[in-house]
């Protein structure tokens, strides 16, 4: 793919999208914000990716929206249009591509870099990174899904005062608080990141993109909606290849081979 | 580095650090005489090494060590044992002035654990275990485990390990203070190699008689710990090192160790 604010290439069954602007932190301008949305659609289709690293050059992991093309500011557009035309479709592609997402956090996730971030399945955390929210700093308000990632993780009280107190965690604080997965030395991180890009990329793709919904659906949903939910993706899941593959290999009592199908 | 052992593995993953890897694979690492005698040669052998500045001492992700080595102490009698004197040996690495990481991934079991507890750091990853099970085939931890553990755990909970032989994770070895981190198990050698080479870039005179200093807050009374620190303190005024890392703080630069 011809980018110029990201690095997208597809290796072993891994798509690896690594925001490319270090010398702004990784902030989000117009053309990055056009191009994750081309390179997430681009792991819809592509039938290699069976599973998404997004991470960042340099630094920094994301410093959210890059400030000197400020919407709401003069010849910029409004923020309405702004969330509705490049941030929004960029969450609602990650949280609905039915493979994995790892956020790789190298350094520091601020504001809509952040809302990237939590947007994404499981996150692992340099012990050095930051998150930040940024928001409130400037008088607006949490975007790009925060609101939504900051409840559900944190619970109503802590995300109320980390989005209105200029919150920041360190990695050791996200990692207790549930808002990362692991948390790794910076030198480890790419090693990390690596070893579960590959055990998901090895893994039963279909079925992954089935429990991802589930699993989102149940943020929102009724236990009765969720069994109904359940009883019709476990019916698909059974008619999956790799369900028969799983069964077999558990059968010859060896590592069953999915093919993601 | 050339390999001229036949149960460890050793090896020079980065600057400046050495590794030694407990290699039994059939038998689950049990720590029978001969690796003993490897790991305390290879231990020498790096410590007079001035081009070594930390060893780590792993197994692989399944498994540190589980164990000695039961099949050579079967058969013995007291005599035998008390002639044979095997864990003496052990004591050996105590005599190493250099900085030991033991980083520990599954079963640290009996004398894995012991051989564990020697080392001056642990590691451990998610999937770390670590327990004293002697009590369950008649007998109780012979190479430091009852002294190490209670210093590491206190009594309560390292009675109730070595006398009902139960493991202790790796989450709850962190909380009670036995490693100083708990880390991904895919992750865990390069974690340990990461602090082993950030110990290693460090004045090595300074980082020895740190170790030897905080050793002797678990060994000697506080008032010859205190005399032992500022000792070793006011010692370092006699190292290049402390010179050129005092004037690269005031020049605002980084420091260049000599190593005296």
């Amino acid at each position: 793919m011809e980018m110029t604010t990201l690095l997208v290439h597809v290796d072993d069954g891994i798509m690896h999208i690594r925001l490319n602007r270090p010398e702004v932190f990784n902030a989000c301008n117009n053309v990055m914000t056009t191009e994750l949305q081309k390179a997430f659609s681009e792991a819809g289709t592509d039938e290699r990716v069976r599973c998404v690293v997004l991470s960042g050059s340099g630094r920094a992991f994301c410093s959210g929206q890059d400030l000197k093309e400020a919407p709401g500011s003069e010849g910029q557009g409004t923020l309405r249009d702004a969330l509705e035309t490049r941030y929004n479709p960029i969450i609602r592609a990650m949280t609905s591509l039915p493979k994995p997402i790892i956020a790789s956090i190298n350094g520091v996730a601020a504001g809509a870099g952040l809302s990237l971030a939590l947007a994404a399945d499981i996150r692992i955390m340099s012990s050095a990174a930051k998150l930040v929210e940024a928001f409130a700093a400037i008088a607006l308000v949490p975007d790009s899904g925060a609101s939504f990632f900051y409840t559900r993780m944190l619970g109503y009280a802590q995300a109320f005062e980390f989005a209105t107190r200029n919150g920041q965690f360190t990695a050791e604080q996200a990692l207790k608080l549930g808002m990362v997965n692991m948390v790794v030395s910076p030198d480890v991180l790419d090693a990390a990141v690596l070893s579960l890009a590959k055990e998901y990329a090895a893994g039963p793709t279909t079925s992954y993109g089935y429990i991802k919904t589930l699993l989102r659906t149940a943020q929102t949903a009724t236990l009765d909606e969720m069994l109904d939910h359940e009883r019709e993706y476990q019916q698909s899941a059974g008619e999956t290849q790799d369900y028969a593959e799983g069964v077999r290999a558990f059968q010859e009592k060896r590592k069953p081979a999915f093919s993601g199908r | 580095m050339t390999n001229e052992y036949t149960c460890i593995r050793i090896s020079n993953p980065t600057a400046r650090v050495a590794a030694i890897e407990l290699y039994r694979p059939t038998a689950m690492n049990a720590l029978n005489m001969p690796m003993m005698d490897e790991i305390v040669d290879a231990c020498n052998r790096f410590d007079a090494d001035d081009g070594i500045g930390c060893i780590v001492i792993h197994g692989t992700e399944k498994v540190f060590a589980a164990g000695a080595d039961i099949k050579e102490m079967e058969e013995a009698d007291a005599v035998t044992m008390v002639k044979r004197d095997q864990f003496a040996v052990w004591e050996r690495l105590r005599l190493i002035k250099k900085p030991l990481v033991a980083a520990v991934s599954g079963y640290a079991l009996g004398g894995g654990c012991e051989l564990a507890m020697m080392c001056d750091i642990i590691i451990a990853s998610d999937t770390a275990q670590f327990g004293q099970p002697e009590i369950n085939i008649g007998v109780m931890p012979g190479a430091g485990g009852t002294q190490r553990l209670t210093r590491a755990l206190g009594k309560s909970l390292a009675m109730e390990m070595i006398m009902t032989g139960s493991m202790l994770s790796a989450a709850k070895a962190c909380e009670h203070g036995l490693v100083s981190r708990v880390v991904p198990s895919a992750v865990f050698l390069q974690e340990a190699f990461s602090l082993a080479s950030s110990i290693a870039s460090k004045p090595p005179f300074a980082v020895r008689l740190a170790k030897e200093a905080v050793n002797a807050a678990i060994e000697q009374p506080l008032d010859a710990g205190l005399e032992l620190e500022r000792k070793n303190f006011y010692l370092l005024f006699a190292s290049n090192d402390q010179k050129e890392g005092m004037a690269a703080f005031v020049e605002k630069r980084k420091p260049v160790w000599s190593g005296s």
